[in-house]
């Protein structure tokens, strides 16, 4: 078959010029050393902020925090798991849910499913 | 297998070269598909993060938070519910909690103030989060003032700073003891912000939940394991953002795979007609849209994952940063843990490289089946 015989090596005055393949599996070699190093790194660093995360853990035990503080800008962002259906729309009756973090976060689930019910 | 191999090689050595006759077109459409996984990659990267640390983080919150209701807000909730709760058979203790929200004009601000279960805090001192001490430029000694809920300036000297590495649960937050925090907010002492409660066996919290809400139906029952399930379905794909951006991703898959499955270019088909008139055969064409496909899809896959896993975790995910803060003053600097897993890459695999490779090769074999004389025409 014809594929067989073609070399894919280009010569030109004598001097040959690395194939593409090689060239190809160098860069996919390359990549997939530094996906595994990406593993080594997650592992390491992961071993490395378990104490923090500990720590963390405690002040939420030690203070009775019930949540993690992702957005200030809302009472109802800071404080996820404490919202309700009504948080949001407290500012008036007919005020809209305006704050950007509110747009990236949900509700919590639990109402949600209570909300099904009475749907 | 060694002869297999070295037709594999000269298969991909043509693929190359023909896609290097369409540099342009083909740097384009890597640098986009790299883009899109990218884009991907982080949201996956930042999200699995943050909900796993959560999850480890809030397994010791209160077990269960009882909140007062009226005309569907949160209001303060009486001591005196704390002994009713008290006689509910498997209840080991119940706690008060008092914290609210401080508006700070001089920056803008809004603190979480809280008094902490034991009494770490003396009177007249706070221990503040780093966030506001960002903010404030206030340091172990200083002072901070604030306007009590009858306009007087109460002082309190900054007695200890948060740590740093705690920063995503206490950036805001500002350590108060109970009679400055009385001071401040004004109230009776007979009412708090909310209750926790323990129970002796965690098993019977349901039961218990359910006896509360019989016997106090003005409260509002908010189960630990509620509140991990609201961090286990934060950044939900259904949130705003999120399906904006997923869809963006869709919506870019979907014109590649169009491009792809509408068909080949007239150069392309007479290239196939060309490779099929100098004896390719069908196989040998499709193993090369094949190639072709994986060429463009697995290289522009693991760039932009490994792109992706320097932006979320060096670069603490800095494009997403404006989102992520909003109207906010005080943001919490944290860097996300690297929690990653074989199974998230391989679903960023098969919902980006597998599409397009098929797509890829479906039209590459219609017109490998057509008569080459015709194709050339």
């Amino acid at each position: 078959m014809i594929l067989n015989g073609y070399s894919g090596v280009h010569s030109s005055k004598g001097i040959k010029s690395v194939r593409k393949s090689n060239l190809f599996f160098l860069y996919l070699t390359i990549n997939m050393i530094l996906l595994f190093l990406m593993f080594v790194h997650a592992s390491f660093q992961g071993n490395t902020e378990a104490r923090f995360i500990k720590e963390k853990a405690e002040m939420v035990r030690r203070i009775g925090l019930t949540d993690l503080c992702l957005f200030t800008e809302a009472s109802y962002t800071r404080h996820l798991s404490q919202a309700d259906l009504h948080t949001a729309f407290q500012d008036s009756p007919m005020s809209l849910e305006h704050f950007p973090s509110g747009s990236l976060v949900g509700p919590p689930p639990g109402l949600r499913k209570i909300n099904g019910k009475m749907d | 297998m060694g002869k297999w191999i070295e037709r594999q090689r000269n298969i991909i050595d043509f693929t190359l070269s023909s896609l290097l006759r369409r540099k342009g077109k083909n740097v384009a459409l890597v640098c986009v598909y790299t883009f899109v996984v990218f884009l991907l990659a982080s949201v996956m990267f930042f999200i699995h993060s943050i909900k796993k640390e959560a999850s480890i983080i809030l397994k010791d919150a209160p077990e269960m938070v009882i909140q007062r209701m009226i005309a569907g807000r949160h209001e303060l909730i009486p001591t005196g519910y704390m002994d009713k709760i008290k006689n509910i058979r498997g209840v080991s203790s119940v706690k008060p909690r008092l914290w609210g929200y401080y508006y700070d004009p001089v920056i803008g601000a809004n603190y979480t103030l809280m008094v902490p279960e034991n009494s770490d805090v003396h009177a007249g001192n706070i221990i503040i989060g780093q966030g506001i001490s960002r903010a404030r430029l206030a340091f172990e000694g200083d002072s901070m003032e604030f306007r009590s809920h009858d306009g007087k300036i109460i002082d309190l000297e900054v007695k200890n700073i948060l740590s740093l590495e705690s920063e995503l649960v206490s950036s805001d937050l500002v350590l108060i003891s109970e009679d400055d925090f009385r001071r401040l907010f004004g109230g009776s002492k007979e009412y708090v912000t909310d209750l926790t409660l323990h129970v002796k066996n965690p098993r019977e919290l349901s039961t218990i939940a359910v006896k509360i809400a019989e016997l106090l139906p003005d409260t509002r029952i908010i189960l630990r394991d509620e509140i991990l399930r609201t961090y286990d379905a934060v950044f939900n794909w259904r949130g705003g953002m999120m399906i904006v951006i997923l869809l963006g991703a869709l919506l870019a898959f979907i014109i590649f795979a169009w491009d792809k499955a509408s068909g080949l270019s007239q150069e392309e088909r007479k290239e196939i007609g060309i490779l099929k008139a100098i004896g390719w055969e069908t196989s040998d064409v499709i193993l090369m849209k094949f190639w072709e496909g994986m060429v463009v899809s697995f290289s522009s896959f693991l760039v932009g994952v490994l792109l992706a896993y320097g932006h979320v975790f060096f670069a603490s995910s800095a494009l997403f940063e404006p989102a992520l803060k909003g109207w906010a003053v005080l943001y919490p600097r944290f860097k996300p843990v690297p929690f990653i897993d074989a199974s998230q890459l391989a679903t960023l695999f098969f919902l980006t490289v597998v599409p397009y490779t098929v797509a890829t090769i479906i039209p590459s074999w219609r017109a490998a089946t057509v008569d080459p004389d015709s194709v050339m025409r």
